[in-house]
């Protein structure tokens, strides 16, 4: 396995030389990062050279390191994920390349070396914001007509900040800020030492909690039995 | 013209923006996320344990296959080895459910083409098979029976049986009960043994049919490079030619200690994606009988013994301080899979589903992508219907095999 990744990161290295940042070798996978400004060559080489041929494009998505946990991490927030495989050499390779601006992530589209990338990239702009430079048609697609923000950002709630409901006087269908208060059943939480940890303290519960009558009842009258 | 997002033959959630000329299409444009609910964001939110049932209800024609990615993903971060019984039991479902889509995909497609009794003959069969799913799992279709190192639980000793009742007399029950008296395993052997002659049957209503020849061959042509660029995989992809099959090429679980051969098309048209599936069907049939054979005679544990991945037996948490702490832990904290990042593909009987997780050693996923097969079919839809009529789109919906589950998620 590991031999077999060796070759492929030389194959890989004598193609597409120093263009590639660096190689990442974790799990039986390789990973090459890339820089966006050489994105589109080394694409293109890693598509057409003769020893690797990875002429289909599986899979890309947009990753939003924000909160990454791992200590030392000084790249950018956005980067965009491709998963290569080639059939000939029945070969898989990972590409990430991070988009150089946080405000404005951008990125080279490669529609016209992979006609698949089409809709993945419409998705990572739909769903983290990145765009996607000469893609033909760059709209949402997965998100409502009309959607404002990207909900994949690791900012963006998971309640959303707008919900549906219809109006029985205007009848029709009115967007209004959400009702439902955040809430989180399980924390993240990291293992140190085999103990776990907090990563930030529980919010304190100072909610009064409403009262139900009939529970309340019943439970006065468990109580009353036992202690009798 | 609009087509959907509430119609018969969009199997599901499909709204396609058409321009046509006279009844000659000229463009396409699916909108899709209809269906979207942000799995992989909801996903972020919850333990690895918490999020298995939400991979039923990506692909909800082929569920076991999607879990069954998402557990390899998380047992190749953990690094943890699953015992080969669990592993010829992923094996033996997967290809149930295999057979599972692939007979609810010919039966629909029959029914958008024009053929209605193929619809009945599959959902008899799909009906066998779900009660399989049941046994294992307690759920006909979202069975969250696949877990991170192994599986739920073994194979049951007793197949369930139908009871009496206002709908169903004595003598319909016995006969229902008649092959369902053993174990589970002897029902699905018995299964396998009439499930190719169900098969045949199918044929002989539309292999040689001439209206469904009409309607499917030399539709949708698609040629083996231009499959390769679109992203195709599966049966979309070997009924162009190339003989692509992660099963074979990159083997997972215990296939590769299967028997089996990989159907390919030749012109890459309906009618040859309609044969691919067919024959796959029989391979399928061919890998449960092995794997049955194999677990008769093959007893053991189903489920790592790794009790901060795996959850350890009743009776051993009842009486043991440590094994009641690794309970309580896994189903509440849940388990700390090491950072690090990793892409795990299956070959779902769509196609190749993926699932990239990244961890970064928390108890819940970083982030998770799930690659579904459905999505890069349906992105390649305007490709393929230009120059065909209205009639034919329905067609070509119907064998690219969508299901909006997985495609909007």
């Amino acid at each position: 396995m590991t031999a077999r990744l060796l070759k492929l990161e030389e194959q890989v290295r004598s193609i597409a030389g120093d263009r590639i940042k660096h190689f990442e070798t974790a799990f039986g996978q390789l990973t090459a990062v890339v820089a966006p400004d050489d994105l589109r060559q080394v694409m293109t080489l890693l598509r057409d050279s003769a020893g690797l041929r990875f002429a289909q494009l599986v899979d890309l998505c947009g990753v939003d390191y924000r909160d990454y946990a791992s200590t030392g991490r000084d790249e950018q927030r956005y980067a965009v994920v491709y998963h290569l495989l080639s059939i000939e050499h029945n070969e898989r390779l990972r590409i990430r390349a991070f988009c150089a601006d946080d405000d404005f992530p951008i990125v080279d589209s490669v529609v016209d070396i992979w006609p698949s990338a089409n809709w993945f990239e419409r998705e990572a702009f739909d769903l983290f914001g990145i765009m996607f430079n000469g893609h033909p048609d760059l709209r949402r697609l997965l998100t409502d007509y009309g959607f404002v923000g990207h909900p994949f950002r690791k900012d963006f709630p998971v309640s959303g900040n707008v919900e549906m409901r219809y109006d029985p006087e205007q009848k029709r269908v009115v967007y209004q800020p959400v009702t439902i208060e955040p809430r989180e059943i399980v924390h993240a939480l990291f293992a140190t030492n085999n103990m776990a940890t907090l990563s930030e303290p529980l919010a304190p519960v100072n909610k009064e909690w409403p009262v139900n009558e009939e529970c309340q009842r019943r439970i006065d009258l468990c109580t009353r039995q036992t202690v009798t | 013209m609009n087509f959907g997002p509430q119609h018969p033959a969009a199997h599901g959630v499909l709204r396609l923006v058409l321009e046509l000329n006279g009844e000659v299409i000229e463009r396409a444009d699916p909108h899709i996320g209809l269906l979207h609910r942000a799995t992989e964001k909801l996903a972020e939110q919850k333990t690895f344990l918490q999020s298995v049932p939400y991979m039923d209800r990506l692909d909800y024609m082929s569920m076991m296959c999607n879990e069954h990615a998402y557990v390899m993903a998380i047992e190749k971060l953990l690094n943890i080895d699953v015992p080969l019984r669990a592993q010829y039991i992923r094996v033996m479902f997967d290809e149930i459910t295999r057979i599972l889509n692939h007979l609810l995909w010919l039966g629909a497609h029959g029914l958008d083409v024009g053929a209605m009794t193929i619809f009945l003959y599959c959902f008899r069969e799909r009906e066998d098979l779900m009660d399989c799913y049941e046994a294992v799992s307690g759920a006909r279709l979202h069975a969250a029976y696949y877990r991170p190192g192994g599986v739920y639980r073994d194979l049951p000793e007793r197949m369930p049986q139908y009871a009496v009742s206002k709908f169903r007399d004595q003598k319909k029950a016995d006969k229902l009960n008649a092959n369902r008296e053993g174990s589970l395993l002897d029902f699905i052997e018995d299964f396998t043994a009439r499930f190719p002659q169900k098969v045949d049957e199918y044929e002989t209503l539309l292999t040689d049919n001439r209206i469904w020849k009409q309607r499917t061959v030399s539709i949708g042509v698609v040629s083996p490079e231009r499959a390769i660029a679109l992203g195709f995989t599966g049966p979309m992809l070997r009924g162009s030619g190339v003989a692509w099959d992660l099963r074979k090429k990159q083997p997972y679980a215990a296939y590769n200690r299967v028997d089996f051969d990989i159907p390919v098309g030749v012109t890459g048209d309906c009618y040859d994606r309609y044969l691919v599936r067919i024959e796959e069907m029989r391979q399928s049939n061919r890998i449960v009988r092995q794997c049955v054979d194999w677990l008769r005679g093959n007893p053991g544990p189903v489920m790592s013994d790794n009790h901060k991945v795996a959850p350890s037996s009743r009776v051993a948490m009842k009486a043991n301080m440590e094994e009641l702490i690794h309970h309580f832990k896994l189903f509440t904290e849940g388990m700390h899979v090491p950072a690090g990042e990793v892409y795990s593909a299956v070959e779902a009987p769509k196609g190749e589903f993926g699932i990239y997780l990244v961890s970064d050693g928390a108890n819940k996923p970083y982030r998770l992508k799930i690659r579904a097969p459905a999505f890069a079919h349906l992105s390649a839809m305007d490709e393929m219907v230009r120059g065909h009529m209205i009639a034919d789109l329905v067609a070509i919906i119907g064998t690219q095999d969508i299901v909006f589950g997985e495609v909007d998620r």
